[in-house]
This record gives C-alpha cells, sequence and structure tokens, in this order.
C-alpha cells in the first residue's frame, strides 16, 4: 500500500516533517517536489507527525510536496553484476553501465554478527608497503583507521593499497571527497586493470549531506554478502571524520544535545556499528576495513580521531607523506608474524625499528650541535636507507622481498653482532659476502 | 518514537512498574525493552533491539516483573549477551547474524543435577539459607532459598538426594501465614537491586592475589574492594584485564565485555575453553562467565550488561564464593546512560552526561564487598572496572567519578606504554587504599612489608625526580649519589613493575616468589654503593640489573634461580631477605 502526503509541516535543516500514520520506524520515503525528486528516511515519530531527514537536502523543499512512502528501509542492490560498477550516495549507478533493479536488493544497517560464530583472525593480507607489510601488517578482519591531517596523501595510499591489496573484492566508499578524487581513484583502478573486482560508493563533497551517512552502511551491507559467501573483501573508506560531521549536522538539527564539540554523544557507538562489521565468518569469507580518518588541526585527541582510536584495531599515522613507524600500530600483527609469514619476521621487524630509532636519536644529536663521529655516519645512512627502501609510499615490494632487503639493508650499515638478532637466524639469513 | 526510545500510552488504571520489562510487538514479534519513565499515561519505554520497523499504533505488553537475572546451577562457563540470553545456544538457531526479538532460556532446564540436601524438614529458613548443594565442575553450588523469599519460613518438604532438573522443586517452605511456597534450583532476581541477604558486612582485610606484580606489591587489590583502570587507548588496560581474568586466585571471574571489540571477546572465548586453571587443572571456562555486549550490539542493552554481570557475582557471593568482575569499560555503560538521557531530553550535566552519573557510578562500586553469609562463612564480590577517558584525559567525568568511590587506582599512561614498560601502570599517579587496611594480613609476609613497599614508592618519586633533573642539565649536572638513585628506581622498575605477558614464567608470579624477590631486591635498595666514578656505577647497576632480570625468566626455587640468587646476595651480603 503506497500512501501520499502532501503537507510538510516543518522544514528544518534537512528534517521534514508530515503528518501521517501507519508508518514504520526507519522507513524510506521520495519527496517530489519542482525541480527534484529525493529519498527521505524516517528518523522520528511523534504520535501521527513523522519526521524525515531528506538526503537530497531540503533546499527547494515547498510544503506542498508529496511525499510517498514506501514501506521498507533503506535497501542496496546485491549481486556479482554490481562488481567494476560506481553508484552514488543513494545507491544508484553513476556510471554508464547498464541499471541493476534486477538485482535482490538488502536492507543496510543489519544486526551485528554474533561473536561465538566469529574465529580469531588469522589471514595476513599483503599490500605490497613494505611500511604496511613489514612493520605494521594487515591481517583479515581487521580494522584499521589511517590517521592523517589534510592535505596528507592518504587517498593516494588508499588506492594503491586498493590496487595491489590480496583480496578477492575491493569496495570503496568515498564519504564527502572531492570530485578530482574519485576520478582519480576511478582512473587508477582502471589503469592498473583492477576494476572488475571494486565495487566504489561516491559520495562528493558537493552531494546532499544526508547521503553521508549512507555510503559507509551501503559499502558494508554489500561486503557482508559478499563475506558470508567466501569472499575475502576489503573495504576502503575516505573519509570517516566527514562522515562523524554528517552526524553532527544532522544531530543538531535534530536539537539533540551535543556532548563533545558538537557531536552527538552517540558517537561512539555509531562508529562503532560501522567498524564492527570488520569480520573473519567461521567457515565463510572476511571484511577487513580500512578507514582514513583525518584529524582536524592534526590533533589525534580530536573526538572523531579519538574515539575511533578505542574502537579499531591499532592505526596507521600518515606523516609528511609516510606512514610513521612510531605510534603505528596493528594491534593483531602478533596473529600472523612469524606464523602466516616467515619466521624471521619478526625479528627483522624489531631490529630494523631499534635502530631506525637510534637513527633519529643521532640526527637529533647532530641537530643539536654534536660533534659527527663514525658510528653516527653508519646510522645516517641506515635511515637514509630505511627511508627510500621502506617508507617511502613510491616502494612496491612483496613481504618476503622486503624482508630480504630488510636483511641487505642490515648488512650495509651493520655487523651481525650490532642488530641483535639471535645467531639461528643470523646463520641463516645474513647475506653471504658477494651477495 | 526516537531511536530506541518509545513512548507508550497506556489504558487508564493499568499499573506499570518503573523499570518493569515491556515488550514491543514488532510483526508479531515481541522485543525486549525496559520502561525508564513514566508521566502521566505516557510510558517511555526504551527498546533493546533496533526499533527499525515499529509503527505508531503497534502494541505493547507489559510484563509485571523488573529485568531480571536468571541465577542457578548452570551459569559457569556460559557466553551470554548483556540480557543473559545465551550466545551459544542463539547461535545453533540464528547463524552469522545476531536477530532481533530472539530469546532463550538462561539457564538449560532439561539438564539433571545431583542433589545433596543439607537442611531438613522442620527447619526455620530465611533467603539466603542453604537448602542443599549439587556439584558443579569443581565447586559445590550451594541451593539456597529464593533471594527475594521474605520473612522466615519452615521446610515442610525437602527433596530426597537424587538428580533433578532446575525447574524441579526440591522444598516446600510454609510461612507464618501459613502460605505454602515452593523452591526450585532457579531464581530470579532484579538486576537494578542489590542482593543483601547475608549477616554483615565486613571491612576488606585480605589481598586478592592477581599475579601481577605491580599491583600486588604496590598497590594491592582487597578482596570484596573496587580498583578501576583508566588509561588512552593503546596503553594496553584490555591485555592487562585478560592477564587478571587469567591469573588471579578468584574462585569465579565474571568478565562484562561492555560496548568493546568483539575482536577481544572472541580471543577469550576461543581461549580460554582451551587454558588450564593453574589452580585446578581444570580448563579456565569453568570458573568464568562472559557477558558481552561488544560495541556494535543494541546500546540500550549495554546498560543492562553491567548490572546483570553483578548480579551474577553477587549470587556466587551469596553462595560463599571469592568472585571477581572485570568490566571493560565502564566509560561505554556512561555512554549508553548519555545516549538515552539525551533521547529523554533531560537536562545534562558536564560533557553532557546525565546528573545522576555519579550516583550511578557509586552505586555500582558499592555492589562490591565482603560479607559473612548466615553460616558464619564469607563471601565476596570484588570489581575492577575499565575506564576509556576520552583523549586520555583523566579529568573527564567517568573517570572523576569512579576515583571518588574506588579503594584502588591503577592509572595506565601513554608514555611507559610507548616506553614498552609494560604492564603500563603509572606507578607515580596510581594508587591503593588497601595497602594500609590490609597491613595486618600483608605483615605476614614480613613484619615491615608496608614500610618496605613504601620506602620503594619514595625511592620510584626520588628517581623520577633525578631523571627529570637528567633531562636538563645532562648526566654531567647530577651527584654520583643521585645517579644511584635514579639507577636503582630504574631497576626496580625493570625488575619488579615491568612484567612480561608473553613468557610462560613472568606472566604470573606467585606470592611466595613475589616476597622472595621483592625483598632480594630490597636488599639492591638498601645496598651502600660507593662508586668512584659514574661510569663505574653505571657499570656495576647494569650488571647486577641484568642478574635479577635473569632471575626473572627462571623457574622459581629450582637451580637456576638459586645460582642467581647467591650471585645477587654475593654481592650485597646480609639483608632483609632470609638466606
Amino acid at each position: 500500500m503506497i500512501i501520499e502526503h502532501s503537507r510538510i509541516t516543518l522544514i528544518q535543516g534537512d528534517i521534514i516533517a508530515v503528518p501521517a500514520n501507519g508508518i514504520q520506524y526507519g522507513e524510506l520515503a521520495v519527496v517530489r517536489s519542482k525541480r527534484k525528486t529525493s529519498l527521505a528516511q524516517v528518523i522520528r515519530l511523534r504520535g501521527d507527525e513523522v519526521f524525515l531527514q531528506v538526503f537530497a537536502g531540503s533546499r527547494g523543499v515547498a510544503t506542498g510536496d508529496q511525499v510517498r512512502f514506501l514501506g521498507h528501509p533503506m535497501q542496496v542492490a546485491f549481486g556479482d553484476d554490481m562488481l567494476g560498477r560506481v553508484f552514488n550516495g543513494s545507491g544508484d549507478p553513476i556510471d554508464d553501465g547498464p541499471d541493476l533493479k534486477s538485482l535482490p536488493r538488502l536492507d543496510i544497517g543489519g544486526p551485528s554478527v554474533n561473536p561465538v560464530r566469529r574465529v580469531i583472525p588469522r589471514g595476513f593480507i599483503e599490500t605490497r608497503v613494505p611500511m604496511i607489510d613489514v612493520f605494521n601488517p594487515l591481517v583479515e578482519s581487521q580494522k584499521l583507521p589511517i590517521f592523517a591531517a589534510a592535505g596528507e596523501p592518504y587517498n593516494q595510499l588508499l588506492a594503491r593499497i586498493g590496487i595491489r591489496a590480496d583480496a578477492d573484492v575491493v569496495i570503496l566508499g568515498g564519504i564527502g571527497i572531492k570530485f578530482d578524487e574519485y576520478l582519480k581513484f576511478r582512473i587508477a583502478f582502471e589503469r592498473a586493470g583492477v576494476s572488475p573486482r571494486t565495487i566504489m560508493f561516491i559520495h562528493t563533497a558537493s552531494d546532499p549531506v544526508v547521503e553521508r551517512l549512507l555510503v559507509p552502511d551501503m559499502a558494508l551491507a554489500v561486503a557482508e554478502q559478499f563475506g558470508v559467501r567466501g569472499k575475502r573483501v576489503l573495504v576502503l573508506l575516505t573519509d570517516m571524520t566527514a562522515f562523524a560531521d554528517a552526524m553532527k549536522e544532522i544531530a543538531i538539527s535534530m536539537d539533540q544535545v551535543p556532548s563533545n564539540l558538537g557531536y552527538p554523544g552517540s558517537l561512539y557507538s555509531d562508529l562503532a556499528a560501522r567498524y564492527e562489521k570488520a569480520v573473519d565468518f567461521e567457515g565463510a569469507g572476511s571484511i577487513t576495513i580500512l578507514a582514513v580518518t583525518t584529524m582536524p588541526g592534526d590533533d589525534v585527541t580530536h573526538p572523531v580521531p579519538d574515539n575511533t582510536g578505542y574502537i579499531t584495531e591499532g592505526q596507521f599515522y600518515l606523516k609528511k607523506g609516510v606512514i610513521e613507524p612510531f605510534g603505528s600500530l596493528s594491534r593483531l600483527k602478533q596473529l600472523v608474524i612469524g606464523k602466516v609469514t616467515r619466521e624471521d619476521h619478526g625479528y627483522i621487524m624489531n631490529s630494523m625499528i631499534r635502530l631506525f630509532a637510534k637513527s633519529r636519536d643521532v640526527e637529533q644529536k647532530l641537530a643539536m650541535g654534536f660533534e659527527k663521529t663514525a658510528e653516527d655516519e653508519r646510522y645516517l645512512k641506515y635511515g637514509q636507507l630505511f627511508y627510500e627502501r621502506f617508507m617511502d609510499l613510491e616502494v612496491d615490494i612483496g613481504i618476503n622481498e622486503a624482508l630480504d632487503l630488510g636483511w641487505e639493508t642490515l648488512k650495509e650499515c651493520f655487523t651481525p653482532d650490532e642488530v641483535g638478532i639471535k645467531q639461528e637466524f643470523i646463520d641463516r639469513y645474513w647475506p653471504k659476502a658477494s651477495a | 518514537m526516537n531511536g530506541p526510545l518509545v513512548t507508550a500510552e497506556v489504558i487508564r488504571d493499568q499499573e506499570v512498574i518503573m523499570n518493569e520489562v515491556a515488550y514491543v510487538i514488532w510483526n508479531g514479534t515481541p522485543l525486549k525493552s525496559e520502561v525508564i519513565r513514566i508521566r502521566g499515561r505516557l510510558v517511555d519505554i526504551q527498546v533493546f533491539e533496533s526499533t527499525t520497523g515499529l509503527k505508531v499504533g503497534d502494541e505493547v505488553n507489559f510484563s509485571q516483573e523488573l529485568l531480571s537475572a536468571t541465577l542457578g546451577p548452570g551459569i559457569l562457563g556460559q557466553i551470554y549477551d548483556g540480557l543473559q540470553n545465551p550466545l551459544n545456544m542463539l547461535e545453533n538457531s540464528q547463524g552469522f547474524f545476531l536477530k532481533r526479538g530472539q530469546y532463550v532460556n538462561s539457564l538449560d532446564h532439561t539438564n539433571k543435577w545431583d542433589f545433596t540436601p543439607s537442611a531438613a524438614r522442620g527447619d526455620h529458613v530465611k533467603a539466603g539459607h542453604y537448602l542443599g548443594y549439587v556439584p558443579e565442575g569443581i565447586f559445590q553450588h550451594h541451593i539456597v532459598v529464593p533471594l527475594s523469599y521474605v520473612g522466615v519460613g519452615k521446610i515442610v518438604e525437602i527433596a530426597a538426594q537424587g538428580s533433578y532438573t532446575i525447574r524441579d522443586p526440591i522444598a516446600v517452605l510454609r510461612n507464618e501465614d501459613g502460605e505454602h511456597f515452593s523452591v526450585t534450583m532457579e531464581q530470579k532476581w532484579p538486576v537494578k537491586i542489590p542482593i543483601r541477604t547475608y549477616k554483615e558486612r565486613l571491612l576488606p582485610s585480605r589481598p586478592l592475589l592477581t599475579q601481577c606484580r605491580l599491583i600486588d606489591v604496590f598497590f594491592p587489590l582487597a578482596e570484596g574492594g573496587t580498583a578501576c583502570i583508566p588509561g588512552p587507548f593503546g596503553a594496553g588496560k584490555t591485555v592487562l584485564q585478560q592477564i587478571i581474568s587469567r591469573y588471579a586466585e578468584a574462585d569465579i571471574v565474571i568478565i562484562v565485555a561492555c560496548g568493546e571489540r568483539a575482536g577481544e571477546v572472541v580471543e577469550t572465548i576461543r581461549e580460554f575453553p582451551e587454558l588450564e586453571d593453574p589452580k585446578t587443572g581444570k580448563s579456565l571456562m569453568d570458573r568464568t562467565v562472559i557477558i558481552c555486549n561488544t560495541s556494535s550490539m543494541p546500546v540500550a542493552a549495554r546498560e543492562a550488561s553491567i548490572y546483570t554481570g553483578i548480579t551474577i557475582g553477587e549470587y556466587f557471593r551469596q553462595i560463599g564464593m571469592k568472585v571477581l568482575l572485570l568490566a571493560d569499560s565502564t566509560s561505554r555503560w556512561a555512554q549508553a546512560l548519555r545516549e538515552s538521557s539525551a533521547r529523554m531530553e533531560e537536562i545534562p550535566g558536564e560533557e553532557a552526561f546525565p546528573a545522576y552519573l555519579e550516583s550511578r557510578i557509586a552505586a555500582l562500586y558499592e555492589r562490591a564487598g565482603l560479607v559473612k553469609l548466615y553460616n558464619e562463612t564469607t563471601g565476596s564480590l570484588t570489581i575492577v572496572g575499565n575506564v576509556s577517558p576520552a583523549g586520555g584525559n583523566f579529568e573527564e567525568p567517568v573517570t572523576q567519578n569512579t576515583l571518588k568511590v574506588v579503594g584502588a587506582f591503577y592509572g595506565l599512561s601513554r608514555s611507559r606504554s610507548d616506553q614498552r614498560r609494560y604492564p603500563a601502570i603509572d606507578p607515580l599517579i596510581s594508587w591503593s587504599l588497601y595497602l594500609r587496611q590490609l597491613e595486618e594480613s600483608l605483615c605476614e609476609r614480613h613484619p615491615n612489608w608496608i614500610d618496605l613497599v613504601e620506602e620503594a614508592q619514595s625511592l620510584l618519586y626520588r628517581g623520577s625526580e633525578v631523571h627529570q633533573m637528567m633531562l636538563v642539565v645532562g648526566e654531567e649536572g647530577v651527584s654520583v649519589d643521585d645517579l644511584v638513585v635514579y639507577l636503582k628506581a630504574d631497576a626496580v622498575d625493570a625488575i619488579c613493575l615491568q612484567q612480561d605477558a608473553f613468557d610462560k614464567i613472568e606472566r604470573a608470579t606467585s606470592k611466595e616468589r613475589q616476597v622472595s624477590d621483592f625483598l632480594l631486591l630490597m636488599d639492591m635498595v638498601h645496598h651502600p654503593f660507593s662508586f668512584e666514578s659514574k661510569e663505574q656505577a653505571k657499570k656495576e647497576m647494569t650488571n647486577i640489573q641484568n642478574i635479577f632480570f635473569q632471575m626473572k625468566y627462571a623457574p622459581f626455587q629450582q637451580e637456576a634461580y638459586q645460582n642467581y640468587r647467591k650471585e645477587i646476595k654475593a654481592i650485597l651480603g646480609k639483608g632483609v631477605s632470609p638466606e
């Protein structure tokens, strides 16, 4: 039964209210005005008054416009035909491909996974970015944010991981990104020939704010279905701070009491509901989430990165164009290091980081005007090589190659007794004289 | 209707109880909810599930019962959600996802238990008196007169020894008015009301050993006491709680995973059944109850989850157990309060938390305690709550209000965790009121135990002062004596405070070993080293620290351990530690 209503009693921010009966909480409606047609979602019911959040924004909505309730919550299409396609924040295709009306549709924002049906993560996802693979490996079903200040090349990094990562399906959710950035992602994926395994949900900065809220849910609902069907899915989201800001905007126009810097008190739960979709299904596939969180004012104690840090399993800091080795952390790394990856992985990781820390100390010492010793020279050389061979985001090598390069680099700068690695491994892996 | 908050209108004259359970009917499926405010005929109800699809005009049923936990044999080893639905049972019927409106019995009522009566016909009993017991795992699970039983009853019938389900009547009581009441092993108790059917509450006077040296030696936790562990993300709160949950010397451990990552619960769920309880040799799961409302599960049920855990804890205390409850994290619980308060449009307090935050936190921790039961034995409930302060800033309301009511504070610091000094409890800001309170019991370890601990604490302060000074003026700017203070403090930190959670020997330290190692360490602290130069001081202190360090990884009292000990004694000579 489809009911039409044409008496809007309130328009405030992107919220409208219409009198109607028998409407379900969370139901979807179509608002048709002279200039445009938009979807809207029921976010509050009060007696016979229904409050809706208009996805395309309330600008231009007239009090006499028609509101038609659809009788179901927000849905997204699902099927293999989605691979290689691009959708907007309402889930409609925005590329030139055929429409997907025939595909089955599923509700977004579904229930959470029963914790007893999860398994302890154990799969390693190779990204061919050595700072990730070697020092903070990504584990299947992990949720990790990339903390970065504005202007850092986080989208390039994300695109690179989307291209190289060892996953069956890659889903990109662009939230409030610049149109140019979207084009860059698309071109990068097409050039690399990975489009056939990629699905994009793109909400650009000029699109209506409310649609931002839908992007992660749609991306994750689709990911979940692929996961249940045994696929290893990697979901890339950029930028979750824009998502949180959209929530703030809606909450405030709904007269909700803000808790911290204007964000709603439910910020933690709202973010967690998305990140917790990352899962390793017992006997099926998995969902891994990598999400950019820009830090306003480069401040990690800002409510968005702060709440994110409590939810996710570690974080990557992107600073001055490189992944910062200190502070970045993959909490699940010990589940794969040396178990799934090569046995020397853990030793190389610790030793290289410790020596790099020392090389930073040497740099600082020299900057303060102390004399340079021969030993300092070697540490400086090591720091330089480390930067060029590992930290530079252009570097594209697999994990075993990176480990070999690690041994090589150690050998070029140090003697075996300086690196603090078990003799057994030195014997096995230290590059021989002419290598 | 607004998020999980639903307002219902009741028919005139219908009685509604505050906090009673109501069911909102969604397409024929009842969704469990709780009454949280009554205004005339309008009743505000918090739904414990997603409210998507509900309509104005949908029906609400009131149960006339408060939100309750089901108590009895069979709780141990279970994994519950915040409303005490066993997740394993949901697994069988639900597949990967948790569907709405599915409620399963908390306890298996088909399983038979071997009941042995301990009371006799004609006995006069009150709520909380023992009627008999059943063996459950490694314990004797006492069956008590229902805690909600009012007045004195006379046993007119009691079951003979034999097998019964938890729903079979095992006794019949008659009260003064001649009314009969049939007792089963299963009983219910409203989660938000403390259980008080014991003789008296006692002052906690015995330590609860966690086998974490920093806690046991420096900031002891009392059996029946409370503690909080606040810390920024990534400082190791959860790892610390996991360690405590494994090695603490409690009879029963209840883990409440409240609004935290599902992944962490999974580790516990998957690993505990395989881990062996060092005390009993059985699986750790046999002494554990897990209640999990992870961060993506409905927020409204999160508030209930901690109360459910505490009620189960109080029940086990009632049957004479030493119970430890770990809640991770109380901040998420406070946030759940904040969310429901905001929806009810209450006037917010600090950081939008409701004004009653303080009293709720206080009431929560006050449910811990050591009690003397009617049969003169004791039971205890110890509560350790994690706090996740926003931005790692301890000034925020949840941390501050918690500090007012707990007996011990284990503050984790980012700087210690960055230096990989685990557990990252900062000894300079942490405190325990129990150190003095437990004096009698602790001094059994050594007559001067308290003084020695305080001496070590003050050494850490002085060491930190010297360290600060060295950061400004460099090592050259401090005297040899000051440097030695710093080196000694650093040694105490490295040897006693830091504990390797991943080493088989190191991860748990028994009481005997703690005493023996700490006394030896204090000999080192007391030793009047005289060094010619700073280089010599550093060299020799490094040497002795290294021997101590090697000793940490040697099995207690075995040959290697004894050899290291002799080596240290040879350097230090006579002291407080036994030969």
